[in-house]
């Protein structure tokens, strides 16, 4: 119950976009889609890729931290996302934030593992659609074809004039997901509607 | 039914002239179903779609484009492409763009341009069109799509390699647009590449900068050509960011004039460029002509005018033995004069008549009547890119020009681009390069078909720069910068030899052409002239870009409010709904002050800061900086860092602390918060939180490795409420009833756990006023229902929100620094008055060793002090200084320091202001002058604490 009330409370950084961005994706007449994907679960770990806490939390998430930089991971309804040597991004379904972060704790025991809640410190927006890519290179000066970013890789890169992490999704056609400081999430989404204009 | 609808639209009641005298029937790549009505120096003619404005002036029988920029002599289109030095035009409508070479403008209807004195018009109004930005990667880059460039492409596609082929054309084909040659070839090689997926073709698409990497740079021309019905959607133009594995340019060649007197009337052309506008645009630009060159080029373009009916009155080469060729104009029944040149020219809009004579005399021999004189003086490469990218030219003496040496990039040269002027040889060098580009990264390049090419007759071309003529006949080298021999001779006559001097000195080269047609030749004139060798001369740097590009093409969409981001909290738009002005912080907009009806920023910010005074205010905190700081060693990392102790610090509570560099000057300050024993939020300035975080990494990377903590940026993940005033208490006791309020259960400097508003939150007892206060921390994905929740349980008591102006005035009355307004990097914790700050306990930290500097112990350092002028409602404008004497001595007049920050006081009832002043504490009651406008007005030095110095109202 009171998981419900607070929910109806928690507003996302893009919660008044989210029209401008329906309308956006309607007017591209399927070539792009574009939304946020709100209030997901996102933590921050970071340990000794060698230290045995790396296994453990691997296993305690149901798969392998990347260790290949620039990689995502997936199991089930999380994603793993290097971020660097010792550091990677935990994202789940939203409201998981707490369970994750006990989840990663129990299972690093005495290691010397930091974790921290950082689900509001980004929100994420689905770049889809057949033109995603091209939206996208518009303001991205990485390499998004399918051969050098696809399924399983990842970035941390500037989107426009915003840093953002890049995440190709599983299927080629699902699109990317950008994950953008929720600060610069108004510029971005102004960003990313007006790019859109020239695919109506 | 649109026939049916066409037909019944009546006739115009004039009818329409038949477009062009000098339109050949037949022929050309133009879209005769397509007229076009445009306007030139007022005037209403028309072209086709296909046409370029210069070959649809030319068919309407206009060859003067303007006039000369110093000179003011009339001149002509000159050429077929983007070198044209003479037709450089102003575009007034749909949108004024200046200077732009006719021929390679686009035909469209409702077209308006006017010919210029040299020098064009920016537009006085704002360009409404898009521009944008795209970003490529690619195997292979081929620039041009000529026949090197074609054959390139060809035998990289279809082999999976992903190829750019980028051409400033609206069609493929390159010259042999010009020749008409091949063209089935080019169609069909067209749609070969059409058809590969991984083969993305640009036409209208100038690449014109090379740089690091193959990083190339293009602009593509996506809607000009459509004049007002340009798609409001599309960018006009597009910058293409290009990083290319390997790239072949294939970027042809120019071909050169010649200087020779009078060798600037319209109707004076190049040979290679007369049929060009024949083949491509059915355009006869004149009824009989001259042809003058030193080389074979010109004799296929003769043959070719004279079957369309042009009267080639002569063929004049310079050439002792032209060769075969002559032997193929005198078989069709043109003169051929051999060994001589053309030594001048009569006419005044248009040529009337050349003059010819043995090549080296100066007397006329021969006179000819023609309105029209195609000139040859050979080709030269262009080797722009190829020079940007970091390659070497070298001087080829067989054909008497620069061409592509060794390069510094992936990169290859094809084509006349190359010096390959044989059709053949050029064919096959690109397809070789493109093969070899793909090759080199794995991938089956293909055979490409290539046109069968018939051998022609060559005879070496002859190295001519210079024609001597009738004295006083100025002979130009740069039409567009009015240079001509004499110029140069004058250059090398005050001794310069260098081409950079001579460009410079004589500013040949310098125009918007780049010398394109003039830059080999200038380089041959001033060879000429102190009998230098021309290959010793070398030719001047080539910088990008290779065309002129417009800023608004590379401003692109970073434009209005996209130029920069905007950084907004949770709590934005309750800001923006309630009136708040906006102060930028960085790329922050944080509320500056909350304007009511009829207030200034004066009065609204006394109002803002009464309330947090004497009731209750309120505001948005939440770009504070914040820094999660995890791991056993957290708290000896944080004692190295700041200068005060804070491993010492209890759970539960807060301490201030102030950073400072290795040099002892005060960096940033915040409050650290332990929320447990191994676990720290740090905040930081809102403009310092990204450098506080990567000094923190630094140090924990490069010094400190073994230390076992983790930095985490949080800034985001907390929205931060600041809840200030004497009633703060009631206000939040209301709110959270499951907190202790009381002073000695929530002391200062103390956090707690609490609902709020029924909200999670982290409510910590922080002032940055004086007053009681609060800053209530919670989810940002819940700031508007705290901030709501606190604005309708303050309200009984007029809770008031406040800007950051009155956040700093009530900072200031209590001497409180802001890190970056008060400071400024030469400012240490002891200048502030802040020795209490810095550790005398800790063995070390950051900035320690510097505080036994003897300048930071110089007595006469300044310090932070308060000044309050005389006349209490004198306001001090920050930056002011100070002197000691209200009279002004000489100068220079010693300045005992400056202004930092000044406001007026709701509380002091005055205006005040804080100081850096040299030996500032000890000068506490002195009196100071301050310039202000024309007057020295007096202030005197007080302790910064001007308002509740003995701190009773931090507990309310």
């Amino acid at each position: 119950m009171a998981d419900t009330a607070r929910t109806a409370r928690q507003r996302s950084p893009l919660a008044h976009a989210a029209h401008r961005l329906a309308a956006a994706t309607r007017a591209s007449k399927g070539a792009i889609r574009l939304a946020e994907l709100p209030l997901l679960a996102q933590v921050n770990v970071r340990l000794d890729a060698k230290s045995p806490a790396a296994d453990a939390v691997g296993l305690a998430l149901g798969l392998q931290l990347p260790l290949e930089p620039n990689t995502v991971v997936h199991a089930g309804e999380v994603t793993v996302v290097w971020l660097g040597p010792d550091e990677w991004l935990v994202v789940g379904r939203p409201g998981t934030q707490r369970a994750l972060e006990e989840r990663i704790r129990a299972a690093a025991g005495d290691e010397h593992v930091s974790v921290t809640d950082v689900s509001a410190q980004r929100t994420t927006l689905l770049v889809g659609g057949p033109r995603a890519r091209d939206l996208l290179a518009h303001g991205c000066s990485l390499d998004l074809h399918p051969r050098a970013f696809g399924p399983g890789r990842s970035a941390q890169t500037m989107l426009a004039r915003a840093h953002v992490v890049l995440v190709a999704r599983e299927e080629p056609r699902a699109g990317f997901w950008v994950l953008v400081r929720s600060s610069f999430a108004g510029y971005l989404t102004d960003w990313l509607l007006d790019a859109a204009v020239e695919y109506r | 039914m649109a026939r049916g609808h066409e037909a019944a639209r009546p006739e115009p009641a004039t009818p329409r002239p038949r477009p062009g005298t000098r339109r050949s029937p037949t022929g050309g790549r133009i879209h005769r179903q397509e007229p076009l009505t445009f306007t030139f120096d007022g005037k209403q003619y028309q072209g086709y779609r296909g046409d370029t404005l210069a070959s649809a002036l030319l068919a309407n029988g206009v060859i003067q484009a303007g006039t000369s920029i110093k000179l003011g002599r009339p001149r002509g289109i000159f050429s077929a492409g983007v070198e044209e030095p003479n037709a450089v035009v102003q575009i007034e409508a749909p949108f004024p763009e200046p200077m732009l070479p006719a021929p390679a403008v686009e035909l469209y209807d409702g077209l308006v341009a006017s010919s210029l004195p040299g020098q064009g018009r920016l537009a006085t109004e704002p360009d409404p069109a898009r521009y944008d930005a795209l970003h490529a990667h690619c195997d292979l880059l081929v620039v041009g799509a000529g026949p090197a460039g074609l054959a390139a492409a060809a035998a990289a596609a279809d082999s999976g390699a992903r190829v750019i082929l980028a051409d400033d054309q609206p069609e493929a084909g390159g010259s042999l647009l010009g020749t008409g040659e091949h063209l089935d070839w080019v169609a069909e090689t067209r749609a070969r590449l059409d058809r590969d997926p991984e083969v993305r073709v640009l036409r209208r698409t100038t690449v014109f900068g090379y740089y690091d990497d193959n990083h190339l740079l293009a602009v593509e021309r996506r809607t000009n050509h459509l004049g007002a019905d340009a798609p409001q959607n599309v960018a006009r133009e597009r910058v293409w960011r290009i990083r290319a594995r390997r790239v072949v340019l294939a970027t042809g060649a120019h071909e050169r004039s010649l200087a020779f007197g009078d060798n600037d009337r319209p109707g004076v052309m190049l040979a290679s460029s007369a049929r060009t506008y024949l083949h491509r645009y059915a355009v006869v630009p004149g009824r009989h002509a001259v042809v003058f060159t030193t080389n074979d080029s010109a004799y296929p373009a003769a043959l070719d005018l004279a079957a369309a009916g042009v009267g080639i009155a002569a063929i004049v080469d310079t050439r002792p033995e032209p060769g075969e060729w002559a032997e193929r104009a005198r078989a069709a029944g043109i003169q051929v004069l051999a060994g001589h040149a053309v030594t001048g020219t009569e006419g005044n809009e248009r040529l009337t008549a050349v003059t010819v004579a043995p090549f080296g005399e100066s007397a006329g021999q021969h006179q000819f009547a023609v309105d029209l004189l195609l000139v040859s003086g050979g080709w030269n490469p262009v080797a722009h890119l190829f020079s940007q990218s970091g390659g070497t030219l070298r001087h080829d003496d067989t054909l008497g020009t620069f061409v592509p040496d060794s390069g510094r990039q992936a990169v290859e040269v094809a084509g006349s681009a190359n010096g390959a002027f044989d059709l053949a040889t050029a064919l096959a060098q690109g397809a070789a390069a493109g093969a070899r580009a793909v090759e080199a990264q794995g991938y089956t390049a293909r055979t490409p078909v290539l046109p069968a090419v018939t051998a022609r007759p060559y005879t070496p071309p002859m190295q001519v720069f210079t024609v001597p003529g009738a004295s006083g006949a100025p002979r130009f080298v740069d039409l567009q910068r009015d240079v001509t021999v004499d110029d140069l001779a004058r250059a090398t006559g005050a001794g310069l030899r260098s081409v950079e001097h001579t460009k410079r000195y004589t500013t040949a080269g310098t125009g918007g052409d780049q010398g394109r047609t003039a830059g080999v030749l200038a380089r041959g004139v001033v060879a000429e002239l102190p009998g230098v060798d021309v290959s010793a001369l070398g030719l001047p740097t080539f910088r990008p870009p290779y065309p002129p590009v417009s800023f608004a093409a590379l401003a692109g969409r970073h434009r209005g409010v996209l130029s920069d981001p905007i950084r907004t909290t949770a709590l934005h738009e309750w800001h923006v709904e309630h009136g708040a002005l906006f102060e930028n912080v960085g790329q922050w907009k944080r509320p500056w002050y909350y304007p009511r009806d009829g207030e200034d920023m004066q009065s609204a910010v006394l109002r803002e800061c009464r309330a947090a005074r004497e009731n209750v205010a309120f505001m948005d905190a939440s770009t504070l900086g914040k820094i999660d700081v995890q791991g056993p060693d957290a708290g000896v990392f944080l004692d190295r860092l700041y200068t005060n102790m804070m491993s010492t610090l209890k759970v539960g509570m807060i301490r201030y602390g102030v950073m400072c560099r290795l040099d002892g000057m005060v960096f940033d300050d915040g409050t650290v918060i332990r929320l447990a024993p191994d676990r720290f939020l740090v905040t930081t300035t809102t403009g310092n939180a990204a450098t506080v975080l990567d000094w923190m990494e630094e140090w924990l990377q490069t010094e400190w490795p073994e230390l076992k903590v983790h930095c985490t940026s949080v800034t985001e993940q907390w929205a931060t409420v600041a809840l200030v005033g004497p009633k703060s208490r009631e206000v939040l006791g209301s709110l959270a009833p499951g907190l202790a309020v009381a002073n000695d259960a929530f002391p200062f400097m103390a956090w707690r756990e609490a609902t709020v508003a029924g909200i999670e939150a982290r409510v910590c007892r922080i002032s940055f006023s004086g007053e009681l206060a609060y800053e209530i921390n919670v989810s940002p994905w819940e700031a508007v229902a705290l901030w709501e929740a606190l604005y309708e349980a303050g309200a009984p008591y007029g809770i008031t929100p406040y800007g950051t102006e009155t956040m700093h005035v009530l900072r200031a009355e209590k001497g409180y620094p802001i890190v970056g307004q008060d400071t400024d990097g030469t400012v240490t914790p002891q200048d502030l008055g802040m020795s209490w700050v810095v550790s005398k306990k800790k063995r070390d930290f950051i900035g320690k060793r510097s505080y036994a500097r003897a300048d930071t112990l110089r007595p006469d350092r300044k310090h932070l002090v308060a000044l309050l002028p005389e006349d209490p409602a004198l306001f001090l404008p920050e930056g002011t200084h100070l002197v000691a004497d209200s009279e002004l001595p000489a100068p220079p007049v010693p300045m005992l320091g400056h202004v930092t920050s000044s406001y007026r006081s709701a509380a002091l009832g005055r205006t005040f202001a804080l100081a850096l002043i040299k030996g500032g504490r000890e000068r506490i009651g002195e009196r100071l002058y301050a310039p202000v406008g024309d007057r020295l007005v007096p202030v005197t030095v007080a302790s910064p604490v001007l308002y509740d110095p003995e701190g009773a109202r931090r507990d309310g």
